[in-house]
């Protein structure tokens, strides 16, 4: 089936690449294999919508273990979708900046493969296999984390790789409890997400329990929930905007999926908690996440704290347990993932054009480019949760799920962080785009170290010189519209698909 | 053979796995602490071939022969091509911690493991237990220590490899027949590791003038004029 192809095209992307051809030749590829794998996964997701399983006709080697149901297929469609806006943006940002084309091909080869290891999360649903996937995912992008090549960068990159690692580290070995806990229930269910649900009732529940922490703890980390999430602002930071997009948008949300595999395994063994668990490591995400946002000095920055306020809603969601609550949070996913990488993309353009990443520095942003400021506040109304836009719909979602499994202090808790966000983006954002540029600071600045490879010029500030390329205006576009939609209706193929997706998670 | 000897056998290259580990923590020479975790990897190829003997199951021969490749062969060769020679012979001076205070956190550590392996032996059938998987814990906390405690690039490479290298200590003593294909994937996604570092490293050499990457420390919150303009 189609699902194969998947995998195997951000694959043939990284290799065409290679050839010595015209320097726009990259980036079209990398347009092209994201725009068919959009396709694909598409077709993908509306088959598994009317209840099937996907896998592979050729039962071979790795092939044999890819499964898609409806809660990878959403997953899957949202990489596929965040990718394609990605590449789409990459086109006129990678354009716009004086790179050699030697780094042009290097980024697009590293694009291509983070798209590939991403792919592969939700495709495989053998879990060591997964966890393969998932160190690959840190492994591929941690040399665009460092492209811009500056100290700063650098620095992202290291903590990046090596906290990811040790988190790893840790999940492997959870993994490994997970086979032998399969292995001591004495069932013959095989060693995947479908498997372990039939043998959870049978496994040690001692095994389970501590397999579930090893991998809360060691993929916690990856995903940036509190206190494993010291890494995430840097890295989501300094890297690109495509890949800021692609890393916030949907990387951490990956890894969220990943863990939301374990509930409906871990159901059988109540006495762990790992609902109560998951709530409180949702909240402290969140709340800490609000809170350090609001002292943010980097704008994009203060989206990557966002982030980590985002992953501890959804896990609090997926805490709560009940169909209605999982249902919530996966709409949030979906939320959060196409109005993040919007944010980053709008973030982008600000950065690409003033050359600084500090709030204090851009002023005034309405005048200088109105599509930008106007950009920049629906990105930051929409993360935050205005309605009528996606987030709000989510996010309502879950706090009446929550309210009606009478979780009245998480809830409570968890509409307060939503508020300190809010108020903290939106003055932030306000100040940017409508603030008054007292003594033109962005111009008078030196040239600012750490802030995209050469971009800056200094009269880049001037009204009406503006850059703004076609390709990552269009993907904005494109990347607004499901967030405008999503708020306001969900189509019924994706409905039937967020059931589908929900009864793969509800035990 | 017997059992017993086996099982004797497979004590001692455990007990000196567990040195090892500790070696990785306390060793100051880069080198040394490289050639330390080579001398790790013999020593968990080792403990599969002899579980394997052990129990007759062949799926633990084929972690023991990828282990051998890939481990002590190619992984130093990898690291040669990508990292200049002179980050190997660097001393390592600037650690978080001194030695003697290291190794008595990293001691309390591995009494740690002993514990917390207790209710993973109690659950698993009986023929599971042995001293591999409080072992290896230990050795994915010490590696995860010698993270936290480094600064210089290749000892914290070595770091996340050991960690990998104690949850296998530990994944070869209970849970058998792993496909070796994904026991093959396991360790190449080691080799992609040290290339990706290696590369890192590179850079860090480039832009700091030192592996030393723990000095790496400017990305902060409300750092007033951090970044800005400086140098």
């Amino acid at each position: 089936m189609s699902v194969v192809f998947i995998l195997f095209l951000p694959l043939i992307a990284s290799a065409l690449i290679l050839l010595p051809l015209r320097q726009a030749w990259a980036g079209m590829i990398t347009l092209a294999s994201s725009l068919a794998v959009l396709f694909l996964a598409a077709r993908v997701a509306l088959l598994v919508s009317a209840g099937n399983i996907v896998t592979s006709v050729l039962g071979i080697g790795l092939l044999k273990w890819i499964s898609v149901d409806g809660l990878s297929s959403l997953i899957l469609l949202l990489i596929a979708f965040i990718g394609a806006t990605a590449a789409l943006y990459s086109v006129g940002y990678m354009a716009h900046g004086s790179f050699t084309p030697r780094k042009i091909r290097i980024y697009y080869i590293n694009f291509n493969m983070f798209v590939f290891s991403m792919l592969a999360i939700p495709i495989l649903a053998e879990p060591t296999l997964v966890w393969i996937s998932v160190a690959l995912t840190t492994l591929t992008s941690a040399l665009i984390v460092s492209f811009d090549d500056t100290r700063e960068a650098l620095e992202a990159a290291w903590k990046y790789v090596v906290l990811s690692l040790m988190g790893a580290g840790v999940a492997l070995f959870g993994f490994l409890l997970l086979y032998s806990a399969l292995q001591a229930s004495g069932s013959d269910a095989t060693f995947s997400w479908s498997g372990l649900i039939q043998a959870a009732p049978r496994m040690p529940p001692a095994l389970l329990q501590v397999a579930f922490l090893l991998i809360l703890i060691g993929l916690g980390t990856k995903a940036g929930l509190v206190p494993m999430h010291t890494w995430l602002p840097d890295a989501h930071s300094q890297a690109p905007s495509p890949v800021c997009a692609l890393l916030s948008g949907i990387e951490t949300s990956a890894i969220l999926y990943v863990i939301m595999r374990l509930f409906p395994i871990m159901s059988a063994s109540p006495d762990a908690h790992a609902g109560t668990l998951a709530i409180i490591l949702g909240l402290v995400s969140a709340g800490t996440a609000a809170f350090l946002l609001l002292q943010a000095s980097d704008y994009k920055r203060m989206f990557a704290f966002s982030t980590v306020e985002h992953m501890g809603i959804i896990l609090t969601a997926i805490g709560l347990g009940a169909a209605g609550a999982n249902y919530a949070a996966l709409q949030q996913v979906i939320s959060h993932s196409v109005t993040k990488s919007f944010c980053f993309f709008a973030a982008g353009i600000v950065l690409m054009n003033l050359g600084t990443r500090k709030i204090t520095s851009v002023r005034g942003l309405i005048s200088k480019s109105p599509f930008t400021g106007a950009a920049l506040v629906f990105g930051g109304l929409a993360i935050t949760g205005a309605p009528p836009l996606a987030v709000f719909l989510s996010e309502f979602s879950i706090l009446k799920a929550g309210l009606a499994q009478a979780d009245y202090l998480a809830m409570g808790l968890l509409s307060f962080f939503i508020l300190v966000a809010f108020f903290g983006i939106m003055m932030k954002i306000n100040q940017m785009v409508f603030g008054k540029s007292g003594n033109e600071t962005g111009g008078a600045l030196p040239p600012v170290s750490g802030t995209g490879s050469g971009q800056q010029q200094s009269d880049s500030c001037d009204a009406g010189r503006f850059h703004l390329p076609v390709t990552c205006r269009l993907a904005m576009i494109l990347a607004a519209l499901p967030v405008l939609v999503l708020g306001l209706y969900i189509p019924q193929p994706l409905q039937n698909l967020l059931t589908q997706a929900t009864a793969a998670l509800t035990r | 053979m017997t059992d017993q000897l086996l099982d004797n056998l497979n004590a001692l290259v455990t007990g000196l796995f567990l040195l090892t580990a500790f070696g990785i923590v306390a060793m100051r020479q880069t080198r040394g602490v490289f050639n330390l975790f080579i001398i790790q990897s013999i020593l968990l190829a080792l403990s599969a071939l002899i579980l394997g003997l052990r129990h007759g199951s062949e799926d633990l021969y084929g972690v023991a022969l990828v282990n051998i490749i890939i481990k002590p062969l190619i992984l130093p060769w990898l690291l040669r091509i990508t990292v200049p020679e002179e980050v190997y012979t660097r001393r390592e001076v600037s650690q978080a911690l001194n030695i003697p205070t290291s190794l008595l956190i990293a001691l309390a550590l591995a009494i740690l493991a002993y514990f917390i392996s207790q209710p993973l032996l109690n659950a698993v059938a009986p023929e599971f237990q042995g001293p591999n998987v409080p072992i290896g814990i230990a050795g994915l906390l010490l590696g995860a220590f010698a993270i936290t405690v480094r600064r210089e690039a290749i000892p914290l490479l070595v770091g996340i490899l050991a960690m990998e290298n104690g949850a296998f200590l530990s994944g070869i003593a209970i849970s058998r027949g792993l496909p070796l294909l994904v026991e093959l994937a396991i360790a190449t996604d080691g080799l992609v590791v040290v290339f990706i570092m290696g590369v890192l490293t590179r850079a860090a050499k480039r832009h700091i003038g030192t592996t030393a990457v723990g000095e790496l420390a400017r990305l902060k919150e409300m750092a007033p004029a951090a970044g800005e303009g400086e140098e």
